[in-house]
């Protein structure tokens, strides 16, 4: 089960398993990739946006006289003019309600508080700076426990029954069968920990170009987006445009990992701008604007139990969660789930029992809850199990990669469901584990870890060993604001055997013009230079809720394959009709068409192709083409096994990484080539979380982390060299195996590095850092633990 | 005031305001939108071009800084004979995602390789680290800089 097999296909088609080459690249190195802000309409006009220097205050008054006589300012946007047309406030994707421009109060720094519309984008940021707005200060609540405490300010006092700053409520698992499991254990481990705000922070920040035109009601809205179909829907019900008058152009976007999902306050003021002076208006966010105002991520805060017995086999698990939502609840993750799929908690062991409390609450930062290239709050989730069961070897002296082969869910338990109600589809984790140990030689660092610790070096080994549930989802079970989950393929092979193939997901960089023209050409045989894939445009794509959560392979790359064979199964009676043979005697290989036992009579998918459009048996429908809706029958639940060996200075707490071994097990494997850079960038997320990557604020409620000189990515210089290695267990209910990875890395391995840092340092008893592990909370827990003295 | 820029060898007049930032000028007013804004303080390098040759993150140089200049940038590194080592090294290496960074770290990676066709990985790291990717994890883009200047030697 650990086999990649050889590609089916020949280099020549370039089906599943080759390592194809971009298509997409060839524009995109010579600088003609086609992004937001390179696109200019006739007449386009320039809008900016006010936002608040302050996180909480009442605003008495605004004034926008002076901004308005600015020579090339056309309009100054406010909520107050908004609220003419019933566009001061929009809903959230968790159902809460956004303030698109303040009325009332601003509730975080950075909320969008007036926009300017100008000639010139110089011009409408000088007019901000000619806006007076006059505010109130209210305190400012910069914790979740701040806000639920007694006494705290209301944030949301223009909600309706809305008496506390408490969000939701929601829970999973058996309480009573968990807490039977922890009357009875030998031990319980306990470890609490933050896992700190984060931002996606694609290289391209969010924008939009909406172009109204008053007379026809048309619609077109360039966008930032990787739900494109989601957003006419939501932009229909929102605005109140009839949805065949909205068209929603997605370009190539230049990344996304979830920021680009949810529908910000500058696309509507941008729109309802573009409708009421009748030109096309660009707004383009600036990297502070991204970072301060849009889609955070994470910011949960966890408190874990863990009941064991004294041989280490774990008996059940305990999780209280609270989470800090900022001002609005708007978290882009499936309606029924409050905490997305946090309660994936129990990770890759076989737990008798669990139960999973969780709660939110309003602050004073920005809304978001975005999934950061991952499957809707997974990476909390697995960032937990993977440090709890680190801390549990620790406390029961049991080595960390022991204490996950005794806890493991065997390949035979397959499909296992866990006590919170995942149905794991495949895996085979032991051999993972093993394999990966292996590679790195897990004995040998054990046994120079303990030499390194006799002569005064700190280095550790850290382990993690994820599960994702990925490619949401089964329609019984996933919609977002009662919009199914779904997605969707249209495939048209042209007369001369060429094709296209139209999808309602959207690429940011993971490779959908090739990845997805070599399901067709594997299924079809068509060569996947002659594929052509097309995403983004909703007036000339399918339906589809869109590219994040790992969805894209494991949905829209099903409905791919099903279309396709669709096509085949068509293409194979107007191979009989050409053979003069009989329809079920065909058989098709590589593009080929034959009948069965005698491949030299045969026929080619561009005969078959031209014999559509000009050569059919009686009654048969022109034409080769379809569609396919997919409704996943189940969640794919790609895996994997890290090992990070880190050596840390106990002088300075700066710590490195001196070999990260990745295995990942994502079923079959589309592009190869494609799936490892998948993993690189992943693991690279990973390292900056755990090390430098934070958005974090003051007592006062200022932001720290709104420009890349506070808000740290890694740079080449501090990112680590990766070994990538692969299992292969195919998912059995996905068409062609694959279960999606673009966003494994990311979920697994910041509890690896972290792991691996506190494994340095568990023999003094130290057992926690909260991410980032910046060298100054490293040195400090070394202090305080009592060494590094003299 | 009006300006003359030299941009891959044309010449590009246009009357701008002093605070005219280099790289709306490459991009509004010579239409070269192969050059991409991902930061507002130098910190990202997206916009990076090469002024008289050397590297420039053109967030952070007035337009009238480069009157006289001459700048390249991504679309001038393809020429006649078709695209650029550096860019098929790229496509092979598979040292782009989204795209985003790829001109600015082209054009560092081909500023290095003329001074040292031959950089080790730490080499090539080291002349990247100004500028950001949030897609590759950086190997294969060291690797296609690396198999670029390969490329050229042999």
């Amino acid at each position: 089960m650990t086999v990649t097999e050889k590609p089916a296909t020949p280099i020549e088609i370039g089906g599943i398993g080759h390592s194809v080459k971009r298509h997409e690249d060839d524009r995109l190195v010579a600088g003609k990739g086609n992004f937001l802000d390179d696109h200019t309409l006739p007449g386009m006009l320039h809008m900016a946006i006010l936002r608040s220097p302050v996180p909480h205050a009442r605003i008495n008054s605004i004034d926008t006289s002076a901004a308005e006589a600015l020579d090339g300012v056309v309009a100054v946007v406010t909520g107050e003019l908004l609220a003419q047309y019933d566009l001061a406030w929009m809903p959230t994707m968790s159902g809460d309600t956004q303030a698109v421009l303040a009325t009332d109060k601003v509730r975080f720094q950075g909320q969008e508080v007036a926009a300017v519309v100008a000639t010139d984008p110089y011009v409408a940021e000088d007019a901000l700076e000619l806006i007076e707005v006059d505010y109130d200060l209210l305190p400012a609540i910069t914790s979740p426990q701040q806000a639920l405490a007694d006494g705290a300010v209301l944030i949301r006092d223009e909600k309706e029954g809305q008496t506390s700053n408490l969000v939701y409520e929601w829970e999973s698992g058996d309480a009573a069968a968990t807490e039977a499991a922890f009357a009875r254990a030998d031990r319980v481990v306990t470890l609490e920990t933050h896992y700190p705000r984060s931002h996606p922070a694609p290289l391209e920040t969010c924008g939009c170009i909406a172009d109204v035109d008053g007379t026809t009601g048309q619609a077109t809205i360039y966008l930032t987006s990787q739900a494109p179909h989601a957003i006419r829907t939501v932009f229909a019900m929102v605005a109140g445009l009839p949805e065949q008058n909205i068209r929603i152009i997605s370009p190539d976007l230049g990344g996304g990992f979830g920021n680009k999902v949810p529908v910000y306050p500058g696309y509507v003021v941008a729109t309802a701008a573009s409708l009421v002076i009748g030109r096309p208006v660009k707004w383009i966010e600036s990297r502070t604007e991204n970072l301060i105002s849009t889609g955070f991520a994470r910011d949960y805060h966890m408190k874990g139990d863990l009941a064991l017995s004294n041989e280490g086999r774990i008996l059940a698990l305990r999780v209280q969660m609270l989470s800090d939502q900022g001002a609005f609840y708007a978290d882009a993750q499936p309606t029924k789930f409050r905490a997305g799929l946090f309660h994936v908690v129990t990770g890759s062991y076989d737990f008798p029992a669990a139960h999973v409390a969780c709660r939110g609450a309003y602050t004073n930062k920005a809304p978001g809850g975005v999934a950061y290239r991952c499957s809707f709050r997974i990476t909390e989730a697995s960032f937990l199990i993977e440090r709890l069961v680190q801390t549990a070897a620790y406390e029961l002296g049991i080595d960390p990669a022991d204490i996950r082969f005794r806890n493991f869910i065997q390949p035979e338990q397959m499909p296992y469901e866990t006590p919170t109600g995942f149905v794991y589809d495949s895996g085979d984790y032991p051999t993972a584990l093993r394999k990966a140990l292996d590679a790195v030689g897990y004995e040998d660092l054990r046994a120079e870890q303990a030499r390194a610790r006799a002569d005064g070096r700190l280095m550790g080994i850290g382990i993690a060993h994820f599960t994702e549930a990925v490619g949401a989802g089964p329609s019984k079970q996933y919609d977002i604001l009662g919009l199914k989950m779904i997605d969707s393929a249209e495939l048209r092979v042209h007369p001369t055997g060429k094709a296209i193939l139209k999808l309602g997901v959207k690429s940011q960089g993971q490779g959908h013009e090739t990845t997805f023209a070599q399901i067709v050409a594997s299924e079809l045989g068509i060569p996947v230079t002659n594929i052509k894939v097309m995403e983004g445009d909703t007036d000339n794509t399918p339906y589809g809720l869109g590219t994040y959560a790992s969805r894209s392979t494991p949905v829209a790359g099903a409905a791919t394959a099903v279309v396709a064979r669709k096509l085949a199964d068509k293409a194979k009676k107007i191979a009989a009709h050409l053979l003069e043979a009989a329809d079920a005697d065909i058989e098709l290989e590589n593009g080929n068409f034959f009948v069965r036992g005698t491949p030299a009579q045969s026929v080619t998918i561009q005969d078959v192709a031209l014999a559509a459009y000009t050569n059919l048996p009686d009654g048969m429908e022109y034409g080769l083409e379809g569609v396919h809706y997919y409704d996943p029958p189940n969640l794919t639940y790609p895996y994997g096994s890290y090992v990070v060996v880190v050596d840390v200075d106990p002088e300075t707490g700066v710590w490195k990484v001196r070999r990260m071994v990745a295995l990942d097990d994502c079923g079959v494997r589309i592009n190869p080539m494609i799936v490892e850079g998948q993993i690189h960038g992943g693991l690279t997320e990973g390292f900056a979380k755990s090390s430098m990557q934070w958005i974090t604020f003051d007592d006062d409620g200022n932001c720290i982390g709104s420009n890349f000189m506070d808000y740290l990515i890694p740079t080449a210089w501090e990112t680590p060299k990766f070994e990538l290695l692969e299992t292969c267990v195919p998912s059995p209910h996905h068409p062609i195996g694959a279960k999606g990875v673009g966003e494994s890395a990311t979920v697994g391995s910041p509890a690896a590095y972290v792991n691996a840092v506190i494994d340095a340092i568990a023999h003094l008893g130290v057992r926690n850092i909260d991410m980032p592990l910046l060298p100054d909370r490293v040195w400090s827990a070394i202090q305080a633990a009592g060494v590094a003295e003299g | 005031m009006d300006i003359t820029v030299t941009i891959n060898g044309q010449d590009h007049t246009h009357d701008v305001e002093p605070r005219t930032l280099l790289v709306d000028f490459v991009r509004t007013k010579a239409a070269l939108t192969g050059t991409h804004i991902g930061c507002d303080t130098t910190s990202c390098g997206a916009c990076t071009v090469l002024l008289d040759g050397v590297p420039v993150k053109s967030c952070t140089v007035l337009a009238v800084q480069a009157d006289g200049a001459s700048i390249m940038t991504v679309e001038g590194l393809k020429d006649a004979d078709g695209a650029h080592p550096i860019q098929a090294a790229f496509k092979e290496e598979h040292g782009l995602q989204c795209g985003f960074c790829t001109p600015g770290m082209m054009l560092v990676g081909h500023a290095l390789l003329e001074q040292n066709a031959n950089p080790s990985d730490d080499d090539v790291r080291w002349a990247i680290s100004g500028n950001l990717c949030r897609c590759t994890g950086y190997m294969n883009i060291v690797k296609a800089i690396r198999a670029a200047g390969a490329m050229a030697t042999t």
